[in-house]
């Protein structure tokens, strides 16, 4: 599960782990309030830092469609504060990541102090996070003196400015490796006392929150060798969210598509994509292998979407209204390997779900495999209704190319 | 001969008496499978579907000589099922459950790896050897007994490739479905290196879906250390970046673990890439007829 920056670092810093700080507003009024409580001394000549609050990365390179306005900003004082969030709040975020789906709607803003001020030592952004390492099946530190932009490119471009600590988790993260970091960032004197705390904290919060992916960038360096996090990202392993329900409940569906998000209350596993030929499968990599021969037969799948491995007609009936909903669908597949489940109980489950609904106006072909998949089939073909039937999964391909070109002609 | 299991296997059930591991067990009685007994904790002394249950899993192995034992365990209490089972001295844990947080993986992994036991999954339907020994969800009936070894992070995928082998006439070795998770006992490495060793699998079918890299790693040693005919496809050439495909450990992060790249590893190494899963069994047969030539 996605988190947005604010909470984010509500979590970390709860850790221990020291960040800009910064307050949420969903309104001008809430950001001008925000504003004028960060500094202890008032807000009079101090900068602020205004970021939108969505889920998509690049937002700082992104542009607000309607006022032209960046993602994140750099503002003097009250009124630079009120003219940015005038400008990003209910406008739409176009970044690098997000763009193809058509952007996302800025609900809420952080205002955040400044952290770029002058003094004694030189500033510095780093790169730090903690991710799993799924071939040693070990957690992984990556850190990089090159912070503030997309890790993968210095991955590629300059390896040696990465350094990577894996964490035996007999024993967890030890100082020595807090340590070998920080000597690898370059961090010395208090700015390395301040790194090799900062981590072990960021640490603490990765494993105490069940967290997959924690990422600073930048981690950044003061003029008074403080450490802060100025960004952070933090994703949640779904499957450990049962355990969390503080963090659980912090989901935001706004930044969620509407249909995910009624699939996801019927417990199906849908995901929205852009093409014209819906899906419903039974199985993961079965659904995923079925996208993709949509595609071979001409198609682009509209979604993915596992119904698991019973494929009830109650199922089956919500898979159709979700897939029915997306506007682009052209044709339906349903693939389903009946295994335990036998194919004339699915064929009769798929054709009461029909029924049910009524109305279907897109062609919609059913591709049974498996136990009584010749009277699933007939089931199919006698039912009456607009629906063609397959047993093997090349023939379902054929079926798909042949209904694409009607719908085309 | 065959990999992991055969008719010998003594297996007992964790998770017996619960709705997921009573079905099952029953399909698997009824397959043939020697299943010796369950665990169930507090349910110990009972009788379930004719067999003895036990409290732990150390009592069950020493009364019944089990060696393999298959875990129906809801994920919050997985790991520790998955633990009790190793320290309990079994060869092979199959972990059917979907769902452990892979903070509890990452320990249960070190903690089996430590003591030399092996397991298939999580997340996973499980391991079957045709005519011998069904251990795990798949539907019986589709699997005959031949010379093919089939391994997949899918549940239905594979048996579509089961089905499509089958009706080719050359039926399957044994059939593992490694599991769709980040983390897993066995890779796609480990079972090939097993399938290799085994004289009476002449062929390999290796399905992989995106994330990760455990299909590149097995198709580099595949290109150097085996002869035998290998059929590859992976799953989510259509799926976006950035997004969970249904399994956990299904998802392209930070431009990695495409499936056109695995697809260019395994195509390079030498392994017979195909687009579609439709093409599985025949281009199995097709390199079978032209290794033998």
């Amino acid at each position: 599960m996605k988190l947005h920056e604010y909470q984010a670092k509500e979590i970390i810093k709860q850790f221990g782990v020291p960040i800009q700080d910064g307050k949420v507003a969903e309104t001008v009024e809430e950001a001008l309030a925000a504003a004028n409580s960060l500094y202890e001394d008032g807000p009079e000549g101090k900068f602020f830092v205004v970021k939108a609050q969505v889920h998509a990365g690049g937002r700082g390179k992104g542009t607000i469609k309607e006022t032209g306005a960046k993602g994140v900003m750099v503002v003097k004082g009250v009124e630079g504060v009120k003219e940015a969030a005038e400008k990003m709040l209910g406008g739409t975020l176009l970044t690098i990541q997000n763009q193809a789906t058509g952007g996302s709607k800025v609900h809420k803003i952080l205002i955040a102090r400044d952290m770029y001020y002058p003094g004694p030592s030189e500033r510095k952004e780093y790169y730090l996070s903690i991710t799993l390492d799924r071939e040693k099946g070990q957690d992984v530190i990556i850190a990089s003196s090159e912070g503030g932009v997309n890790i993968e490119e210095v991955a590629e471009k300059h390896p040696e400015k990465i350094v990577k600590e894996w964490i035996d988790p007999a024993v967890g993260l030890q100082a020595f490796q807090t340590r070998k970091v920080a000597y690898g960032l370059g961090l010395s004197g208090a700015a390395f006392k301040h790194g090799t705390r900062f981590l072990a904290a960021l640490y603490k919060a990765y494993k105490q929150t069940d967290a997959d992916m924690l990422e600073i960038n930048p981690m950044f360096k003061t003029a008074d060798d403080q450490i802060v996090a100025v960004d952070c990202k933090l994703s949640i392993d779904g499957n450990a969210l049962y355990r969390h329900k503080d963090i659980a409940a912090m989901r935001d569906t706004a930044e969620e598509d509407p249909l995910e998000v009624e699939a996801s209350k019927y417990k199906l596993n849908y995901i929205k994509l852009d093409g014209n030929v819906g899906c419903m499968v039974n199985g993961a990599g079965l659904a995923m292998a079925t996208m993709d021969m949509i595609k071979l037969s001409g198609g682009e799948p509209a979604n993915f979407l596992d119904v698991g491995g019973g494929a009830s007609a109650e199922t089956v009936e919500k898979g159709f209204r979700i897939i029915l909903k997306d506007p682009n669908v052209k044709a339906i597949l349903v693939n389903i390997f009946g295994g335990i489940v036998r194919c004339d109980r699915v064929a009769n489950g798929i054709v009461e779900a029909y029924k049910n609904i009524g109305n279907i106006s897109v062609p919609i072909i059913v591709r049974l495999q498996g136990t009584n998949a010749e009277l699933g089939a007939k089931i199919i073909d006698e039912s009456g209704l607009e629906v063609t039937s397959a047993i093997t999964l090349a023939e379902a391909a054929q079926k798909v190319k042949e209904v694409l070109a009607k719908t085309s002609a | 001969m065959s990999i992991l299991v055969n008719k010998h296997s003594k297996v007992i059930v964790q998770g017996f008496t619960g709705k997921e591991g009573s079905f099952h067990a029953q399909q698997m009685i009824e397959y043939g499978t020697q299943v010796v007994g369950g665990v169930t904790p507090n349910k110990g002394g009972q009788m379930h579907l004719e067999r003895p249950v036990f409290n732990t899993v150390h009592e069950a192995v020493q009364e019944t000589g089990a060696d393999v034992s298959i875990i129906f365990v809801p994920p919050a209490f997985a790991a520790d099922a998955i633990m009790e089972a190793a320290d309990a001295g079994v060869r092979l844990i199959v972990t059917i459950t979907e769902g452990i947080p892979v903070k509890d993986m990452i320990y249960a992994k070190m903690y089996i790896d430590d003591r030399g036991v092996r397991m298939v999954g999580p997340n996973c339907p499980g391991v079957i050897t045709p005519g011998e020994c069904k251990l795990g969800i798949m539907p019986g009936f589709i699997h005959s007994p031949g010379s093919i070894g089939i391994l997949s992070r899918s549940g239905t995928l594979t048996y579509e490739a089961v089905d499509q082998v089958t009706k080719e006439g050359l039926g399957q070795s044994t059939c593992v479905g490694i599991g769709g998770d980040p983390i897993i006992g066995s890779t796609h490495l480990d079972i090939v290196k097993l399938f290799n060793e085994d004289p009476d699998t002449k062929g390999i079918v290796m399905i992989g879906e995106i994330g990760g890299s455990n299909e590149e790693i097995a198709a580099e040693w595949i290109k150097d250390n085996v002869k035998k005919p290998v059929v590859g496809f992976i799953a989510g050439q259509t799926a976006p970046p950035g997004r969970r495909m249904g399994h956990a450990g299904a998802i392209i992060s930070g431009g990695k673990g495409t499936a056109k790249a695995k697809m260019d590893v395994m195509a390079a190494c030498g392994i017979h890439v195909v687009e579609t899963p439709a093409a599985i069994g025949a281009t199995m047969a097709k390199a079978l007829q032209q290794a033998a030539v």
